[in-house]
């Protein structure tokens, strides 16, 4: 077997709130391969946002190791590139094309000419070429969330860091999302470290899914995933192993399976 | 029977769009209607209003030596900048607020710098402002008169301090909004220190600072004219506070008029043409701004 080229290992992550000190994640393992689709999926509250961060280098490990490569993650970098839930994440002062080139040419120190070449090549992948000049307040949410997903690829990352990236869009723009994000990967195989609460999307989107329990987020279960919602031998449908492992007893039908 | 609140039973309908033939769809407004949409048009309509009350109020009243007539005003206005002096006190007065506003930025740029560096400098920044930006800078005035004499250095320190203020409070209150993504954002595309001041901080918090810039602004053109009017003579040469000081001693209260006009006219000038130009350019454009 190859190194991976993430290992996360035994992570407790706390941080302080003016009465109190908030566990948010405790003693979590799990590593990372190469144009691994990795899904960390869990209930809000299970500290997996808090996770991401800490694998982008926001925030430091009261315990355990973050390994990029076998080098210790020390703070944020252009090898980690984060695509945020929020639609704010794209510098309002910017255009779609001038947002990606200023990443490119702060983050990989690549040239002008080289970096605006880059850019319409990965605007014309997410399918937005004529809003190139456009204003990021002129766009839908969805449109926002292609041009974050293109200036992260662009960007050319170890891995590729997505906090609920769908999270806020509606559910057709979401269903789409999904699929052009596979297309993408088809592509370029990218490594993609993935967090949802969605358990559609953790199967849809995912090969490999963490389930995490909450309060604090402890690891509960890595599975792996087809893409679609497959039977096991005794008939059990994957998303209700999923619901079971992480709710407990028996499902209820309907229950968080939004898409 | 029938529960009163069942929902009554209806036939599905289904209906053909129509692809033409509505009354309307898209016209062009009328020339009347797309011109009071115009905010210029709006506002000049309003200030020639203006103008006309006064002319008549002032005609009513007959008494030039208390409120002259609007074209009396204009008349002297005209009449002052042909002579020379009206033109001479405004560069003075305009080259005055700009030596003071430039050296009052400066300074609230490095008390910004040191508040977003440590908690310890923010709270000096709190502090100060709590304690001077209630202070009227004119109120400085006597106490600069005896540090730095009759002269320029004396409005200098009072603009500073009429800057200083706002423009330091409101560019660290735009630094603490500034969204987290954003901050964010910048931190995960490896910039530098200053690279992230100048390239995330200073843009996000933009609309604020323009805010800061204004009020900064409208401090420092009013502290002037009131220090103009306590001592206007320095080195042979006076502002327009001066200017109209002097001319309401020699009773020409048209001409007091035209001093006032020309501080109304370059504070309209300022507020409209560059301000409004340059938030148009910036946080219009960007949407952080309606």
């Amino acid at each position: 077997m190859t190194a991976p080229l993430l290992s996360v290992e035994g992570v407790t992550l706390q941080y302080r709130t003016k009465e109190n000190l908030v566990t948010a994640a405790y003693r979590v393992s799990f590593n990372l391969f190469r144009s691994d689709r990795f899904v960390v999926l869990g209930p809000s509250g299970c500290g997996k946002s808090t996770l991401l961060k800490a694998v982008g280098g926001f925030i430091a490990p009261t315990e355990g190791q973050i390994n990029l490569n076998g080098a210790n993650v020390a703070g944020p970098g252009p090898d980690r590139v984060f695509v945020f839930q929020e639609f704010d994440q794209l510098l309002p002062w910017k255009t779609v094309r001038e947002n990606i080139v200023f990443a490119l040419t702060t983050g990989r120190k690549s040239s002008r000419a080289q970096a605006e070449e880059r850019t319409m090549h990965f605007i014309a992948k997410v399918n937005l070429t004529e809003f190139a000049s456009s204003y990021p307040h002129t766009l839908s949410g969805g449109m926002k969330q292609r041009v974050a997903i293109a200036r992260a690829m662009a960007m050319e990352p170890e891995i590729l860091l997505m906090d609920e990236p769908f999270a806020a869009l509606d559910a057709l723009t979401r269903t789409r999302m999904q699929e052009e994000l596979l297309q993408l990967w088809e592509d370029t195989k990218f490594t993609v470290l993935f967090v949802t609460h969605s358990i559609p999307e953790a199967i849809r989107v995912g090969n490999r899914i963490l389930l995490m329990s909450a309060h604090p987020g402890q690891v509960r279960a890595e599975i792996n995933s087809r893409g679609t919602d497959d039977q096991d031998d005794s008939g059990k449908l994957l998303s209700a192993r999923i619901h079971a492992l992480l709710f407990g007893g028996e499902i209820q039908e309907g229950v968080a399976s939004h898409g | 029977m029938a529960d009163a609140r069942a929902v009554p039973e209806r036939p599905e309908m289904f209906y053909s769009v129509a692809t033409a033939g509505f009354p309307v769809v898209e016209k062009s407004l009328s020339a009347w209607e797309k011109l009071y949409e115009s905010g210029v048009f709006r506002k000049t309509a309003l200030l020639i209003i203006m103008a006309a009350a006064w002319e008549l109020y002032a005609r009513w009243l007959n008494n030039p030596l208390l409120v002259p007539t609007f074209s009396a005003t204009v008349r002297a206005f005209f009449a002052s900048i042909k002579s020379g002096a009206l033109p001479q006190a405004a560069v003075y007065t305009i080259s005055m607020l700009l030596k003071g506003y430039v050296a009052g930025l400066a300074i609230a740029a490095l008390l910004t710098a040191l508040a977003s560096s440590s908690r310890l400098g923010a709270d000096l920044l709190e502090t100060l402002t709590a304690m001077f930006n209630p202070l009227p800078s004119i109120a400085l005035l006597p106490l600069a008169l005896i540090w730095f004499g009759l002269g320029a250095g004396s409005v200098i320190f009072v603009l500073i301090h009429a800057v200083l203020w706002s423009v330091a409070l409101n560019t660290f209150a735009g630094f603490r909004s500034v969204s987290p993504t954003w901050r964010m954002v910048g931190q995960n595309y490896g910039l530098s220190r200053a690279g992230y001041i100048a390239r995330i901080l200073i843009p996000g918090a933009f609309p604020s600072i323009l805010t800061g810039l204004k009020v900064g602004w409208a401090f420092a053109w009013r502290t002037l004219i009131a220090a103009e009017l306590v001592f206007g003579v320095s080195s042979g040469s006076g502002g327009l506070g001066w200017f109209i000081f002097e001319r309401k001693n020699q009773l020409l209260i048209a001409d007091v008029f035209a001093g006032l006009l020309t501080v109304i006219l370059f504070g309209l000038l300022v507020e409209n043409l560059i301000f409004k130009t340059i938030e148009n350019r910036t946080v219009r454009r960007w949407g952080m701004q309606i």
